[in-house]
Order: structure tokens, then C-alpha cells, then sequence
């Protein structure tokens, strides 16, 4: 039942020993051995998520930093979104796009006193280092924080428990960041996440990660959560998830996610890949990343085929699953875009068999971010 | 319990008369984890041994249920549609999946007892 070749060459983060102590699961994802779930398992991590608040360990993620005053200028060249803009403090989700306007990893920029700091996709960071060494200008430096852990306290509960630790964190409002002292260590604190609640995420340098995990955990409105309800919290809330719902293949505006460019970059351009962004920006993608809702229990995977009324194949589900707080399946895909439409009914073809579905708005649940 | 003889592939099934009772090991619901669905074949078809008898989904990914011995389905837990999570709760009892009227008993000699499938799931080292 197990599809995991072996853990001995994955790369372990600072909070290894807390996860076994935890009685958690350990597989192979993007290089690391990380919790998919812990005693209580998926179902009940995700909810009480939902109701609480949950800690994860996020550390395989990659945290850059660029410095120098050209810095925001020199990132705004490799991504569509308005960084130059950005007040300090503030934060952008954003993507690096290729020459065709495919998305070679999507990622979230802080804007910091010293510069930008980047938080980018574990499975991508190699890569990400490469184009930004190979493509950054020579004035801004580059430096991988391998040597900081980053957790993610998320859910309802969340501002509460964290306001105990680092006084003051709660006057951030969601996409703000600041530095906090926490046990005495030297402390990020983002308020965002992945799950569409209220929340945090927490860098420290890799040496103060057990004590931040330790003090976290032991607040009685927090329970571990595995990678497993990350990816059913973050489906629920419609996010994308690098390699499954984008890729080189996929574009920005495909993808649902023109909100992200600013006005600015929309008119002005000077990214990679902005002739096709633009002009899908005024024509119109040709397909469309959608919410799907299959009618019954049958979820619908990775790689499902979409049918039109008539039997044709007119998308495919890109992430799917069961999603505990919508308490039934739940999926998004790509389809064509004239039948990106709110409410079209579609088929599923989910082990050989068509099963009824319908287009829907995303997210499944809503987003409770805090914007005060 | 006693009585129930287990396949590689960590499916079981309980003999009586010339009919077996299919389901998961306990093992295989504790690695699935909350199982969210079950597909079950229709009343009336045939399986070969270690042909896929059903579909158990939990929230990460399906998984195949193999027949652990040949035979025509004469029976389905229609409970598990309703209630799922009844493989994790009673995985070699409430939480069967298919009754089977077996077509070559000769096939459960091949099947470990309680005590081998033990071994076989320490030996699996995996926790």
C-alpha cells in the first residue's frame, strides 16, 4: 500500500524528532521525509483545522532572500505581479513564468527592510535558485535560507495562541508580515496560508524550531497536522498546488489567477511570458481551471477525464479528492472556456463509468482571511 | 477473531458453508486511514483470485480490493455506502465488502492464517 521507495536518501527538517515523537507517518515528498499524518489522522486534522487551529511543518519549503535596492525591480522582471509596488511589510503571492507564459513555480514575496524574501515550492527551489542566479542583475544578492525552519499555524484559534508568544502579531492584517522576538529567537511572522483560514507562518532560524514547535503544540487549541489535510484544506479553499493544478504547461490566466498581476504590469508588461499573459487578459484563455462538484460520493482524482452533456472530453481534474468540510468530493480542473461556466453540468468518467458533476465556484469553503 | 485467512494484499475472508466473506485487514484501514468511499461490484458477477473486487478511497488516494479467492458475488455491504468509515471501525467484522460463492476452494491453502499474516505485516517493518 505503500508507493514510497525508501527514506534513506530524503532530506530531514530541524522538526524530525517531533514529528515521530508525535506518532506521525513519515513519506518521501519533494526530496524530504515529512508527516503525511499524524495519530489522529487526516479526516480529524483537517477539521479540527477548520475549528481550531493546526501546526505545520513547512520547512522542506525554499526561503530566498534578495537584497539590495534593486531587489524588488530585478524579482518584478521574472514574475507578473506588482512587487515594485509593494509597501514594507506587505506581500504578494506571485509566479515565475516562463518565455511562453507557463508558470515555472508560483510563490509568495514579503517585502522586508533589507529587500524581498521569497518563500518557493520545495519540489521547485532547486530550480528556482538556478533561474534567479542565472537571471536576477548583478547588483541584488541572492542567499538560500537553508538554515530556517518555517511552521504554519492556521485555523480560527490561531491569532489567539500566537498573540501569546509574539505580542502584537494579531495587528497584522492577512498579506502583512513583521519580525517578532519569540523565546528569544529571531522570528518572521507572515500572516497567510494554505488552507483559507486566518493564520501564520512562522520562519525561525533552524535552531529554534523544536522550541517553536514545542511551545505551539502544547497550547490546547493546536494539534499537528500532516501534509495529507494540507493538501484537502488547501483543495477546499481552491488553491493551487505547484506540479498538479500549474505547471510550465499551464498559464496565470488559465489558471484563474489574473487577480494576482496588477494594474500596472497588466498595461506595462516586462515579464517572461507577457505577450501571451496580455493577450489572454483581453481575449480570453482558451480553457479554464474551474471548481468541479461530483453529484455523489464517488470522488474524482488527479487526471479524470471531463465530458461535455454530449460525451466529449472538454477538460481534466487536476486535484480531487474528498474534502471533509464540504463533507463529500470535491475537485477543480481545466476546462474549455466556453464551458467554464457556473452551474454547467458536465460528466466524470471515473473508473470507465461517466458520473454527473457541475461546474462550481471556487472555493468550496470560504475563505476566513483576516482584513481588518 | 478466529477463523479468518489473509492474502498478501492484506485483504481477509472468513469460510461458511461454500460462501466467503471478503473485507481489509485491520492493517490495511490503519495505513488507508479515513476511508471516505467504497465501490463495490454488482450481485451476480464473477472474480478470478487477485482480480479487483472493489474500490476503498480515503481522503488522500483509491486503493483496489482484490478478490482473495475466485468466486460469484452473492452479496455487498450496502452499509458501507451509507457509512464507510465502518472499515475503520470494525475493518474483519461490520466493515466486510463482498460475500463470494467460492469456485475453487483449493485457493484458501494458498491464504496465510491469523498468525502468518502477523508475521507478515511485522516483516513489512513499516509503522
Amino acid at each position: 500500500m505503500s508507493d514510497d521507495a525508501g527514506t534513506d536518501t530524503l532530506a530531514r527538517t530541524p522538526l524530525h524528532d517531533e514529528h515521530r515523537a508525535l506518532g506521525a507517518t513519515l513519506v518521501g515528498f519533494a526530496g524530504y521525509e515529512m508527516p503525511v499524518r499524524y495519530a489522529a489522522g487526516i479526516m480529524a486534522e483537517h477539521t479540527h483545522t477548520r475549528a481550531a487551529a493546526g501546526l505545520f511543518d513547512v520547512s522542506h519549503m525554499g526561503q530566498l532572500r534578495l537584497t539590495g535596492s534593486g531587489a524588488a525591480d530585478a524579482l518584478e522582471r521574472l514574475v507578473p505581479g506588482d512587487i515594485a509596488g509593494l509597501a514594507p511589510w506587505a506581500m504578494r503571492y506571485t509566479q515565475f513564468t516562463d518565455d511562453e507564459g507557463g508558470i515555472l513555480d508560483d510563490l509568495i514575496a514579503t517585502r522586508t527592510d533589507y529587500g524581498v524574501h521569497l518563500v518557493v515550492n520545495a519540489s521547485c527551489k532547486e530550480q528556482d535558485i538556478a533561474h534567479l542566479e542565472r537571471r536576477l542583475d548583478a547588483g541584488v544578492g541572492l542567499s538560500v535560507l537553508s538554515e530556517r525552519a518555517l511552521v504554519a499555524l492556521q485555523g480560527p484559534r490561531a491569532a489567539a495562541v500566537l498573540e501569546r508568544h509574539a505580542p502584537g502579531c494579531t495587528r497584522l492584517a492577512f498579506m502583512t508580515a513583521g519580525t517578532f522576538a519569540i523565546g528569544g529567537a529571531d522570528a518572521l511572522v507572515s500572516r497567510c496560508g494554505y488552507t483559507g483560514e486566518d493564520g501564520f507562518e512562522i520562519s525561525v532560524p533552524e535552531d529554534a524550531a523544536v522550541a517553536l514547535w514545542r511551545c505551539l503544540v502544547a497550547e490546547p487549541e493546536v494539534e499537528p497536522v500532516g501534509l495529507g489535510a494540507r493538501d484537502s484544506l488547501r483543495l477546499e479553499a481552491g488553491l493551487c498546488l505547484y506540479g498538479h493544478d500549474i505547471d510550465e504547461t499551464t498559464s496565470p490566466v488559465e489558471a484563474g489567477l489574473a487577480w494576482s498581476i496588477g494594474k500596472r504590469r497588466r498595461t506595462g508588461g516586462g515579464f517572461p511570458g507577457a505577450a501571451r499573459i496580455q493577450q489572454e487578459l483581453a481575449e480570453g484563455p482558451k480553457r479554464r481551471r474551474v471548481g468541479i462538484l461530483p453529484d455523489g460520493k464517488a470522488p474524482a482524482r488527479e487526471g479524470t477525464p471531463v465530458l461535455d452533456a454530449d460525451g466529449e472530453e472538454i477538460g481534466t481534474v487536476t486535484s480531487g479528492g474528498f474534502g471533509p468540510t464540504a463533507g463529500g468530493p470535491v475537485a477543480m480542473g481545466y476546462v474549455a472556456a466556453e464551458a467554464a461556466e457556473i452551474g454547467r453540468p458536465v460528466s466524470l468518467l471515473v473508473r470507465g463509468k461517466p458520473r454527473p458533476a457541475a461546474i462550481v465556484k471556487l472555493p468550496f469553503v470560504p475563505h476566513t482571511y483576516h482584513r481588518p | 477473531m478466529s477463523g479468518l485467512k489473509y492474502s498478501k494484499d492484506h485483504e481477509w475472508v472468513r469460510i461458511e458453508g461454500d460462501v466467503g466473506t471478503v473485507g481489509i485487514s485491520d492493517y490495511a484501514q490503519e495505513q488507508l486511514g479515513d476511508v471516505v468511499y467504497v465501490e463495490l461490484p454488482e450481485v451476480g458477477r464473477t472474480v478470478a483470485q487477485n482480480e479487483e473486487a472493489a474500490v476503498v478511497e480515503s481522503v488522500k488516494a483509491a486503493s483496489e480490493v482484490y478478490a482473495p479467492v475466485s468466486g460469484e458475488v452473492v452479496e455487498v455491504n450496502q452499509a458501507l455506502e451509507d457509512d464507510p468509515a465502518l472499515v475503520n471501525g470494525d475493518a474483519t467484522g461490520e466493515g466486510w465488502f463482498v460475500k463470494l460463492r467460492l469456485s475453487a476452494p483449493g485457493e484458501l491453502d494458498g491464504l496465510m492464517d491469523e498468525a502468518a499474516y502477523a508475521d507478515y505485516v511485522a516483516g513489512l517493518g513499516d509503522d
